[in-house]
């Protein structure tokens, strides 16, 4: 209760029609003047559409906190200051510099993509977090998996099973249509598995997702998660990309 | 200087820390017969003993919580212990010290599934004794001289070290490692389980950089976790043991010819 008071956060998002994720500068960050006139369309830091402790008991205000406003805020500008000192490298035509560049762009435009995702895919219970899927993605996953409970099974050993950092992620490949689940490790986004593969669930197991509330034991994290999950945007993006 | 150098280095070691207090860790590695009265069989297992880290659990206070080691060593540590004796129950890898065991589960880039646990083992207990209370600090003698002349000197080392501990990428170990063939020091970055024995190099000092080494000490502030690290518990004295062994394998260096 007093921890809702201490997290809110109802800044309201900022309407730019550029897409989650590009930002014309607009919120005063200090690449605003530079890449403005450059035209480089910087990330920008997410709101969430839900208070921190919203989420609890499944996962704790504090973790929400960080994992948002350090977490993932250092992806954002991690990723900012790779991609001016890319345009620069690339103007200049330094070939190593823009190689050597890549993997900083990798990793923290990975962890910008999959956290961005990640917001979405999580929902308060009192606002449907949780729900069951229903009509298309419900029948599909009965087709792919068997069940509900099956996917979650399967979801719950890739991830117990993943060694060090990553996310598992319940992907559409929109080529064959058909529902997979798939892992990928650090901050890889998941097309790096495929270029027909469209998230639909993500669950990050990087130990900061989960170790503060419930230490080593993530299988116990990967079980509680699913009760706040937005099956919702999964149904969304799953009948928009199979129409 | 005197000392009984086993075959696997890593094997024993001693380092005095506290006034009047030595203390000996050895890795136990027992073999296990069971022997069926009734049956002709002689069961022979691998088996791994977890040891303790050769301080208190609460001995590294205030840099690394006695919380975080209850975590880290009794769970974690533990669990990688449990599972590699699991999976030895039904494996024909016996008879080798841990280090073996790293380099025949590593198959050259291929592992088989015992690599992950025991490598992690052996990480971890390097880990606990690469550090001690009242650490950090400076290097000394041999230690201090090798560091100077590859890395130029200490600053220049400590830096590098912290540098490369912020610029890993997820779950990973950074390692001040002896190379073998190169025959100096290196700073070195690896991955998941990853160790520098697979290598054939010799590691000197290691930190754990996975979250769960620092994460409720430290929460996201990776840097003060590195920095606590350089100053306070790496252990010196650990590395000047692990060198002086090294020499043994390593020639760093020949004593000067004068020239007729």
């Amino acid at each position: 209760m007093a921890l809702r008071a201490l997290f809110t956060k109802t800044a309201p998002t900022l309407a730019s029609g550029l897409g989650p994720f590009a930002s014309a500068g607009g919120s005063g960050t200090r690449w605003q003047g530079l890449c403005h006139a450059r035209g480089l369309k910087v990330a920008a830091l997410p709101d969430l559409e839900y208070d921190y402790g919203a989420l609890e008991p499944a996962i704790s205000g504090e973790i929400m906190r960080l994992h948002h406003q350090k977490h993932h805020k250092a992806y954002v500008s991690n990723y900012n200051d790779a991609l001016e000192k890319l345009d620069a490298a690339m103007a200049k035509g330094d070939v190593p510099a823009v190689v050597r560049l890549q993997s900083a762009i990798k990793f923290n435009g990975g962890g910008h993509i999959n956290h961005t995702i990640f917001w979405k895919n999580l929902k308060p219970v009192n606002e449907g977090g949780g729900e069951p899927p229903h009509a298309t993605l419900g029948w599909a996953i009965d087709t792919d998996f068997g069940s509900l409970e099956a996917l979650v099974q399967k979801m719950n050993a890739e991830g117990a099973a993943l060694q060090g950092s990553g996310w598992v992620w319940l992907a559409l490949d929109k080529e064959r249509k058909k529902l997979l689940v798939e892992a990928t490790a650090n901050q890889d986004p998941l097309v790096t598995k495929g270029a027909n593969l469209v998230p639909l669930l993500g669950i990050d197991v990087w130990e900061h997702a989960y170790y503060l509330q419930y230490k080593n034991v993530k299988p116990e994290y990967l079980k509680n998660i699913w009760s706040v999950m937005n099956w919702k945007y999964a149904s969304e993006v799953y009948d928009s990309e199979i129409a | 200087m005197a000392m009984a150098l086993p075959l696997a280095y890593a094997s024993s070691v001693v380092h005095p820390f506290e006034a009047g207090r030595l203390s000996f860790s050895t890795k136990a590695t027992k073999h296990k017969k069971q022997i069926y009265q009734f049956r002709n069989v002689t069961k022979v297992l691998a088996y791994y003993g977890l040891t303790n880290p050769p301080y208190k659990l609460d001995a590294l206070e205030p840099y690394m919580s006695r919380r975080t080691l209850e975590l880290h060593w009794g769970n974690i540590h533990r669990g990688y212990s449990d599972s590699l004796n699991k999976q030895l129950a039904n494996s024909p890898l016996y008879g080798c010290t841990m280090e073996e065991l790293i380099k025949t589960t590593f198959n050259n880039g291929n592992p088989l599934p015992e690599y992950n646990n025991a490598a992690e083992v052996w990480n971890h207990d390097f880990f606990w004794e690469s550090m001690q209370p009242n650490g950090g600090r400076l290097p000394w003698g041999g230690v201090l001289d090798q560091i100077e002349k590859d890395f130029g000197s200490f600053s220049n080392f400590r830096d590098e070290f912290v540098h490369s501990a912020m610029m890993l990428f997820g779950s990973g170990w950074v390692w001040l490692v002896l190379k073998t063939n190169e025959r100096r020091l290196l700073i070195v970055r690896t991955s998941n389980a990853l160790c520098p024995l697979v290598w054939g190099d010799i590691p000197i000092i290691s930190l754990d950089m996975w979250e769960h080494a620092y994460y409720l000490d430290y929460k996201d502030d990776v840097s003060k976790y590195v920095n606590n690290f350089m100053d306070h518990l790496i252990s010196w004295h650990s590395a000047t043991t692990r060198m002086v062994r090294a020499e043994a394998f390593v020639n760093l260096g020949e004593p000067k010819i004068p020239v007729a």
